[in-house]
């Protein structure tokens, strides 16, 4: 391979860490505050497809992408709280209504969204941060979506959130330990809706980043699995804000490698080059969990772990 | 757990399932009727599609007999508290490794192939779980998002080793590796338009009902799931266990794979991959991992299935329609649960050798 | 229902099905039938209204549906499997549909073939050039259009449009039909600008939108002015492209109204051609075609309309190809004709006719392409 076409596979993994990455990072993040308070919702899968459709709906039909991602934060809330309050049913299981949320999720966006695969929405636009470059993949890498920057910051202020604030201290001990939450005078069921709520709702930003963004248009194979991949993502960031922007970043960039090693006429085993993101992680998770701190820092009360 | 011994209102729980029907047909009949469709048409053409007559039956059962399988491949891993969601990829595995044993058994008698096709195709299945059970077990590497990513690779490889080294020089325009003689066909059921698979399924469900009910390793199974510590203390060996059922529930997988080229593609392709693996997870969880109750929740949606056909054909629905009746449905199904007289929870399988001490299980009074 | 006195399993279960299956027809199609009308059937293997292949196909059926004395059914998202099977038993028991159109090339073998054997007297057609002689039942036929025409005009377009010589092809998999299309669109944009070079991604899927804007946006990063795709829904490429500046060439169905700046052209496929054939042949009692396929002279395949961004000269050039293409004159592959690795793949003096065998097998991509299969 020759200097260019390194360069332009590493610009390329920069862009694609860039622009493929938000969707993980908000739902990773949303599942970060629901799990911290004690419960899984794998449902959101099905949230990230029904934000994408309700954003892309907005959009259409307000002129305002803007109402589009605040729609599918809407959307995703409105399933948060589904999930949040049957949740709190005795003997209801997480994982289980989670699943069943996703269907419904990705079912409703389905039937409703039949009508808004063909009419172009007004997508949001990019700060052009790269404009000072000739180099096309270079301006196009750093045309950087508000969303990713509105993750990062978001990423930051929820690991200060979780050590610093009231809320944060009372959404980790709900999760950590029911009975010392009870004790402390922490509402335990309130808090857990909260957090599933709030983790419901940046699922429904992340899929307005893909229905607004990137790619930015609606249609029914927009979600490959991203929801389910970003929710797997928060064990392997292990519960940490900051180590889920890490994780969605690397995500991003290995899912980059395929594509851009073609584009420079590599292209035998492009399958396994698009596998790249799933070993890479896989790898990873093998090399650093250790039979003792696989679970450092994974709420008490999950019961995905416990 | 099912172990659990007194079931206080046995009626009320036998009749849950049912209550969540009417109530989750209500539900979906104001939906239809808020989108202009008449919601008892729709539900008659639904039943009519998936119950009304032998052909309906049969398409139900026919789409059922794979999810069998793979809801199998997800519900014994979790009577040990383990979730499992790499169900597509083992599925990709067995059909590829069923295909693979078959190239290498052409010519033998029909009954040697499908036996090596199946055992070819639980073992690749199996390996692939029970890599996931075994990074658990010793490296701490958690079994769901292991289990995932596993699945995404194996399905990746799948499609590299068809379109590759083991594609069909013949198979132009679909990729395929070199199909089955017409004659190694598994055919149907005596007298039903559904192939064998479905009997398969069936074995396997009642198989892996009693084994894990009535036997002392069922029983090993349980104090593994319930108490880890405890089955270590009382010299149970923890880690073969958690990787023996990963690896069962990935063979289960690996047998609907299996199944997929021998009696429905004739060879290993991209279609073989249309979310069986996926649809079991949600199985699983309906049948409360009941290995048993695993077949009604299959051809639950096995019907739903048949049924979205008509509904497209009929009333000119869209294909969600039936996408959001299921999702209605389950989660109705799953919400009822809080009506149960008797607690069920899946098993919850510690990490090996967790480092600080875990809370105890909070048992909702 | 049945007769239990001449009880046997195939009986009962032909009788079974049927019987009931009768009842169930709604009024609207017992009275077509009744009319001497027909039902055909339609399956799309993704959403009817995808921008590209379902769409192409759904559009037919939009035409046929004015025919008079056709009634069309359809179902969409029916996967290449045991469900397709059911779908189109369901159509010939349930609905009698006179022709089924099965579009999806994989659902040919075992699928269509299957069906065909069990219910004798039913009709489908399947999309892909699959059907042979003396091998397949006369129950079955295939039709398919030599869309590399058309591909060859974009290429044309393309190459008398782009600044740069450097194309871009987001393709799914390396299959016979796309590398067709891939080495077409390349030969045309390397008849007007012999430095031309073509980019090949290959998603490995026939619908995967962020995969395909990922590839998309490598391919400009290359510098690729003008992308094109083969890929179920070309949507997110035209977009893309679109966003970024750049040139697109449609593929299926027309995206002009995607891309109002850079959309060129595009190689659409005109299925009301073939499907009217066969819903003719069955409604007049005529035999039932077999085989039907075409370019563009036969109406089979078609272009979108020139977009603003193309110049007089361009359009020239490819309206003479064209006038060739329909007079049955112009031949895309003929020797000598390299590969991109430089190996002879058609001698000189040899040259394939849209019906040759030999191009129903290629594995290689020609000069001019950069890539591997």
């Amino acid at each position: 391979m020759t200097i260019d076409a390194i360069t332009a596979v590493l610009l390329a993994m920069l862009g694609g860490a860039i622009r493929v990455s938000t969707p993980f990072l908000f739902v990773s993040l949303g599942e970060t505050i629901t799990e911290k308070a004690g419960r899984i919702n794998l449902g959101l899968e099905g949230t990230l497809v029904m934000g994408a459709m309700s954003a892309y709906a907005a959009s259409l039909h307000s002129g305002s992408p803007w109402l589009g991602v605040l729609a599918a934060a809407g959307a995703g809330a409105v399933f948060g709280l589904l999930h949040g309050l049957l949740a709190s049913l005795r003997r209801v299981n997480d994982i289980a209504l989670g699943i069943a949320l996703m269907l419904l999720g990705t079912g409703l966006a389905f039937y409703w969204g039949k009508a808004y695969i063909q009419p172009q929405a007004p997508t949001l636009s990019a700060f052009h941060l790269g404009a000072w470059s000739d180099s096309p993949a270079l301006r196009s890498a750093l045309d950087i979506n508000p969303l990713f920057i509105a993750g990062l910051l978001l990423a930051f202020a929820l690991h200060w959130a979780f050590a610093n604030t009231r809320i944060g201290l009372t959404l980790r001990l709900v999760g950590d330990s029911e009975a010392a939450a009870r004790a402390a005078g922490a509402a335990v069921i309130p808090t857990r809706i909260a957090a599933t709520v709030l983790g419901g709702a940046l699922a429904g930003v992340g899929g307005a980043f893909l229905s607004l963004f990137y790619p930015g248009s609606w249609n029914e194979g927009l979600s490959n699995g991203q929801g389910i991949m970003a929710v797997a993502l928060v064990i392997f960031a292990r519960w940490q804000p900051r180590r889920c922007v890490l994780a969605a970043l690397m995500f991003g960039a290995a899912g980059a490698i395929g594509p851009a090693l073609q584009s420079v006429g590599i292209s035998s085993g492009y399958y396994l080059f698009n596998a790249a993101p799933y070993a890479l992680t896989l790898l990873l998770m093998a090399l650093t969990c250790s039979r003792d701190t696989s679970l450092k820092g994974a709420p008490g009360e999950l019961s995905l772990n416990r | 757990m099912s172990a659990a011994p007194a079931r206080p209102r046995p009626l009320i729980d036998a009749l849950l399932p049912v209550a969540a029907l009417v109530i989750a047909l209500m539900l979906f009949s104001l939906f239809v009727a808020m989108e202009g469709q008449a919601p008892l048409e729709v539900l008659e053409t639904i039943f009519a599609g998936a119950f009304g007559d032998a052909f309906g039956w049969q398409n139900t059962l026919l789409r059922a007999a794979p999810l069998i399988l793979t809801g199998l491949a997800v519900a014994i891993p979790a009577r040990a508290g383990l979730v499992i969601i790499g169900g597509e990829g083992a599925l990709a595995f067995g059909a590829l490794g069923a295909a693979a044993a078959a190239l290498a058994l052409a010519g033998s008698p029909n009954p040697v192939i499908w036996l090596g096709m199946a055992l070819a195709g639980m073992l690749a299945g199996g390996l692939l779980i029970g890599f996931a059970g075994a990074l658990r077990q010793w490296r701490g590497v958690n079994e769901t998002i292991s289990s995932l990513l596993i699945s995404y690779i194996a399905v990746a490889l799948m499609n590299h080793f068809v379109e590759g080294p083991l594609r069909d020089p013949a198979s132009l325009n679909k990729p395929s590796t070199l199909p089955l003689a017409p004659e190694a066909m598994l055919g149907n059921l005596p007298g039903l338009d559904v192939h064998v698979g479905l009997a398969v399924g069936l074995v396997c469900a009642v198989l892996a009902w009693v084994f894990l009910r009535f036997t002392i390793w069922g029983f090993t199974v349980r104090v593994v799931g319930g108490n880890p510590r405890a089955a270590a203390m009382a010299g149970l060996a923890v880690t073969p266990w958690v990787i023996g059922l990963c690896a069962a529930g990935g063979a289960m997988a690996g047998l609907a794979g299996m199944l997929e080229v021998a009696a429905v593609h004739g060879s290993c392709n991209a279609s073989v991959l249309v979310g069986y693996g996926h649809a079991g997870i949600l199985i699983a969880f309906i049948a409360r991992q009941n290995p048993l109750a695993v077949i009604p929740a299959a051809i639950l949606i096995g019907g739903i299935g048949a049924a979205g056909s008509l509904l497209q054909r009929r009333l000119d629905m869209p294909d969600a329609t039936v996408l959001v009746l299921q999702g209605i449905l389950f989660v109705v199904l799953i919400a009822m649960e809080t009506l149960r007289g008797r607690a069920w929870r899946m098993p919850q399988l510690p990490a090996p050798r967790l480092a600080k001490a875990t809370p105890a299980p909070e048992e909702p009074a | 229902m049945q007769d239990r006195s001449r009880f046997s399993r195939r009986n009962f279960i032909k009788a079974a099905a049927a019987a009931p299956a009768l009842a169930l027809l709604p009024a609207a199609v017992r009275d077509a039938i009744a009319a001497g009308g027909i039902t055909v059937g339609f399956i799309y293997v993704g959403a009817r209204d995808d921008f590209g292949y379902n769409q192409a196909h759904a559009q037919a059926a939009a035409a046929l549906k004015k025919l008079p004395g056709v009634k069309v059914i359809e179902e969409e998202k029916v996967a290449e499997t045991v469900a397709v099977q059911k779908s189109m038993e369901a159509m010939i028991v349930q609905d009698k549909a006179a022709v089924i159109f099965a579009t999806s090339f994989g659902y040919f073998d075992p699928h269509v073939l299957k069906v065909a054997a069990k219910y004798p007297k039913a009709h489908i057609a399947h999309c892909g050039g699959m059907w042979t002689e003396g091998k397949h039942p006369k129950n079955v036929a295939s039709y398919f259009g030599y869309i590399d025409e058309c591909q060859y005009l974009n290429g044309v377009v393309a190459g008398l449009t782009s600044k740069t010589g450097k194309f871009g092809f987001v393709a799914a998999k390396p299959i016979p039909q796309v590398l067709r299309n891939i080495n077409a669109f390349t030969m045309g944009a390397r008849s007007v600008n012999p430095n031309a070079t073509t980019r090949v991604i290959f998603t490995g899927d026939w619908a995967m939108p962020v995969k395909e804007a990922e590839a998309a946006n490598s391919l400009l990063d290359q510098g690729c002015d003008v992308l094109t795709c083969h890929v179920d829904g070309p949507k997110v490429v035209v977009e893309t492209a679109e966003r970024r500046g750049a040139f697109s060439c449609g593929y299926h169905a027309s995206q002009a109204k995607l891309a109002p700046k850079g959309y060129l052209t595009g190689a659409e496929w005109d299925w009301v051609t073939p499907n009217t054939t066969f819903a003719k042949a069955l409604q007049e009692g005529k035999p039932f075609p077999n085989f039907v396929r075409g370019g563009l002279k036969e109406g089979f395949v078609k272009m979108s309309p020139y977009g603003a961004a193309v110049g007089e000269k361009a359009r020239k050039a490819a309206d003479d190809v064209k006038a060739k293409m329909l007079k049955g004159e112009f031949v895309i592959f003929k020797g000598p004709l390299k590969d991109n690795t430089g190996k002879e793949v058609i001698p000189a003096g040899k040259s394939f006719a849209q019906q040759a065998i030999e191009l129903e097998g290629m594995n290689y991509l020609v000069e001019g392409v950069i890539g591997s299969v």
